[in-house]
């Protein structure tokens, strides 16, 4: 049986001092159930997630006490990738018709906090100075460049088209232009990346309404469909953040092995793909994503972004609605941003920032610590 | 003078630390870890020994913190006084690459494939006023 999404919701990424992070996702749900006409007791199941923003399975006490069987995912960010592949799976197993997935967030502000004993590590690791993202982010796109020629202007190139796509995108958070200017002066966090070359932490929700596609138009006169939903962990070998030590061979990364799956599974090759929304927690991961997800070669990327082929007129529009970096990452509904995004573009819904040509075929993929990518394939 | 001790027991020798970081190493794969694990993550086995690491490599990537980390960070600094440090993944001679704070904090002295040595710096004072030590890697110097 194949899988359907008939209902999106957002609750706007960014910051609501108003709401609390499940406040947050129970609007996204009651968002995603309006627009597939249909109501939280038609719900079979839910898979949700939140990091930060309180326990997924306590959206009950907002939207309802049904009895309905609710998980609760956990994977860093890339949670919601999780959440989707999870469900996807309940619909094509037969085991259900029609289900939720959801998820919400509401950090606090600046650079996450990760705690060593979490993560497997001793206390000296963070004691020292070891234990923040950015220094990982920093380092990774540093060997990058030096490996595959990638400059600086790259870098910058794809901050401006992340804030002229949000500038388009009315749930965006950061929906001011930027300047090269601007962009190339910021201040610098972590070498090479600039403050507006990270996405921050932010708050937010974001639900899918799925079912068999059998009884999709029940639901929605444009259903979009998950041809596959792929999520798979790092092989040994592969740069992840918080790793006192790396093996002498560079693996492919946790994003080659789940996006080569996705292909294979769903049928269809990177050139099929009419638009993409890639993991981009900072430029340099959208950058090394183009290659990692099969759309060009290692090095390549400096003469797409040259061209603008990822811009919303180019050959493969990347972050259409500017990504994370203009819209913020709240950890559990990140993934699902992209998925509603693909969804309202392949409806052709997306306004300003309608990809031209009607486009048949998206693709989405997150990546989160410590070494995991969820990739979605979807059509029309 | 003030006495010192490690930080963190067993990832460099001491009190001889110019015999380097203390690592371990699988005796049916012959993969290394840092630090030291009783179990080898490459092939699952649980036959691993101590190894001596050394103290000299190449530099792989580097990065520099430019502003003070929040907790866990945890040294005698002040937002004032904190200087910046590099960060950096050190290639040794067994192929490990092995993560370290860096003595050289600007892009200028930076450059992938130099050459490092490990040192030891003071992170803080216990209430004994103990200085308490880790490791990090600097420029090593030309040979002539």
């Amino acid at each position: 049986m194949d899988v359907a999404i008939v209902g999106v919701g957002l609750h706007p990424f960014g910051r609501t001092a108003s709401m609390s992070g499940l406040e947050q996702g129970a609007a996204a749900v009651r968002s995603a159930l309006a627009d597939a006409g249909t109501d939280f007791k038609a719900m079979q199941f839910a898979f949700g997630g939140s990091q930060d923003g309180g326990n997924a399975d306590s959206l009950v006490n907002l939207l309802g006490l049904t009895g309905l069987q609710f998980t609760n995912v956990a994977n860093g960010c890339a949670t919601g990738g999780s959440s989707l592949n999870a469900a996807y799976s309940a619909i094509k197993s037969g085991q259900y018709d029609v289900g939720l997935v959801v998820g919400f967030d509401k950090h606090a502000r600046g650079a996450f906090n990760p705690k060593p004993k979490d993560w497997g590590l001793d206390d000296w690791y963070g004691e020292t100075g070891l234990m923040l993202t950015t220094q990982y982010f920093g380092m990774k796109i540093q060997r990058y460049m030096h490996d595959h020629g990638i400059s600086r202007e790259t870098l910058i190139r794809v901050a401006e088209k992340a804030y002229r796509n949000g500038s388009l995108t009315p749930t965006a958070w950061r929906k001011t232009a930027l300047s090269w200017e601007e962009i190339d002066n910021a201040p610098m966090v972590s070498e090479p990346l600039n403050k507006y070359m990270f996405c921050s932490p932010a708050e937010g929700g974001c639900a899918l309404v799925v079912c068999r596609s059998d009884i999709a138009h029940r639901f929605h006169p444009k259903p979009i469909y998950l041809k596959t939903a792929v999520v798979r962990s790092r092989n040994y070998g592969s740069f992840e953040v918080f790793s006192p030590s790396q093996p002498p061979e560079v693996a492919d990364s946790p994003t080659v092995t789940a996006s080569t799956a996705a292909f294979e599974l769903a049928g269809v090759g990177p050139s099929d793909i009419d638009v993409a929304q890639l993991q981009d927690t900072e430029v340099g991961a959208e950058i090394m994503h183009m290659a990692e997800n099969g759309f060009c070669a290692h090095g390549e990327q400096e003469q797409w972004l040259a061209e603008g082929a990822t811009d919303i007129n180019g050959r493969l529009p990347v972050n259409t609605d500017g990504g994370c970096l203009a819209n913020g990452e709240p950890v559990g509904a990140s993934g699902l941003r992209q998925v509603h995004e693909i969804c309202m573009q392949l409806r052709g819904d997306a306004g300003e920032r309608q990809v031209a040509g009607e486009p048949q075929v998206g693709y989405t993929h997150v990546y989160g610590a410590p070494g995991i990518s969820g990739v979605n394939i979807l059509t029309r | 003078m003030s006495e010192a001790k490690p930080l963190h027991e067993g990832l460099f020798n001491w009190p001889d630390p110019a015999a380097g970081l203390i690592g371990s190493r699988c005796l049916d794969c012959g993969e290394h870890a840092f630090p030291a694990q009783s179990s080898c993550r490459a092939c699952s086995g649980q036959n691993t020994v101590p190894a001596n690491l050394g103290s000299e490599g190449t530099l792989w990537t580097w990065t520099i913190q430019s502003f003070m980390p929040k907790a866990p960070y945890d040294t005698d600094e002040t937002p004032e006084t904190f200087t910046p440090y590099g960060v950096g993944y050190i290639e040794l001679a067994c192929g490990l690459k092995v993560e370290s704070r860096l003595r050289e904090n600007t892009p200028e002295q930076l450059r992938i494939g130099m050459p490092m040595t490990m040192e030891l710096i003071t992170v803080r004072q216990n209430g004994d006023g103990e200085e308490l030590l880790t490791f990090q890697f600097c420029a090593a110097k030309e040979s002539h």
